[in-house]
């Protein structure tokens, strides 16, 4: 048994300690916001937070998560009133949605470790997550708003 | 008596002068030094250090290199002042302490990373000499020693990494044994610099 917390939540899983950390997610304990896109860590569809880093759970082992603290999309705000999940609703960012919750988890810690960023440092930070329909605009638009909101504490 | 005084002067300051010609000129080494054997060695080391697995993390540029190609990373990953990404293109939120295993796959180490931002340790486009006389100095080396320096390339982790670099990469043209004793062997010559 490993013991995982993900959501400041704590789970007992039954699983090798060498499976990926998105199957644990979805698979196990049913988190499934968290998406499948690529396994090898090239699209960003999987992102999650490891002790506040934006990593890729499906290269993620079980093994490093062991006794460290995930946060998910569920877990990213208890009511969905994270400024970055206001923003997307009020920019209307997703088209088929797939890739978002990934886009979210990124822009989360950019936006942490710099509350005012510019375009240039969006695309330092977003590129790595790859949305097929191409909502690149609005997610940056997004971002720009959701400074704006945890700016002003709203 | 006074002829014998100028005589042991004479001599006296024929052998000084003898001296540093010959030390300016490197007629003659300090034993155990060879500048041929040190050089030829650093000839050997060089080809390593330039091959993709060494070459690829020491980025003329802020972002790392990927492939046998040394493309740039894809995703516009950047260095960052740490040398560890920047946001959410960080190194170790892809590269595990371990390689993934699959061809493509990220390769791992437990200290992934590139070199700061204020010594960027640049192997890229650099000649034999330049690269030599980047290592030996340590306000570019990490303040090594020339023993640090072989300590480094024979037992550091993610220099190792380099012979054991994942499915699908290629190994760098010496075993590493040999390129620690090639190391090894430029320093103990002399630590001499290439001629270009």
């Amino acid at each position: 048994m490993v013991t995982l917390t993900v959501n400041q939540k704590e789970y007992q899983v039954d699983a090798s300690p060498d499976m990926p950390l998105l199957w644990v997610l979805r698979d196990i304990l049913g988190l499934t916001g968290t998406k499948f896109g690529c396994g090898m860590a090239l699209c960003g569809a999987c992102t999650v937070h490891l002790n506040g880093e934006a990593v890729r759970s499906c290269v993620t082992l079980l093994n490093r998560a062991a006794g460290q603290q995930i946060i998910t999309i569920e877990g990213l705000s208890p009511d969905n009133s994270h400024p970055l999940q206001r923003a997307w609703i009020q920019a209307d960012v997703p088209q088929c949605g797939y890739c978002q919750s990934g886009q979210i988890m990124s822009a989360a810690v950019l936006l942490r470790e710099n509350p005012h960023p510019t375009d240039k440092d969006i695309d330092d930070a977003m590129t790595g997550n790859i949305c097929r329909c191409g909502t690149y605009p609005r997610i940056r638009k997004a971002i720009h708003l959701a400074a704006q909101l945890q700016e002003g504490g709203v | 008596m006074r002829v014998v005084y100028f005589l042991l002067t004479v001599s006296f300051i024929g052998m000084i002068a003898m001296s540093f010609h010959q030390r300016s000129s490197g007629a003659t080494e300090e034993p155990g030094k060879d500048k041929a054997a040190s050089q030829k060695a650093f000839a050997a080391v060089y080809k390593v250090l330039m091959s993709p697995r060494c070459m690829n993390c020491h980025p003329a540029g802020d972002a790392p290199l990927q492939g046998d190609d040394s493309h740039p990373h894809m995703q516009n990953v950047q260095r960052g002042p740490e040398g560890k990404g920047v946001y959410a293109l960080k190194c170790t939120n892809c590269h595990q302490p371990q390689n993934t295993s699959g061809e493509h796959m990220p390769p791992g180490n437990p200290k992934w990373a590139l070199p700061p931002a204020d010594r960027k340790m640049v192997f890229q486009g650099r000649s034999p000499r330049q690269l030599a006389a980047q290592l030996l100095d340590p306000r570019l080396n990490g303040g090594r020693t020339k023993e640090q320096l072989i300590e480094h390339v024979t037992s550091d982790t993610l220099v190792l990494w380099g012979w054991h670099p994942g499915d699908g990469r290629t190994l760098p043209p010496l075993n590493h044994a040999e390129f620690a004793r090639q190391f090894k062997r430029w320093i103990d010559k002399g630590a001499y610099l290439p001629d270009k």
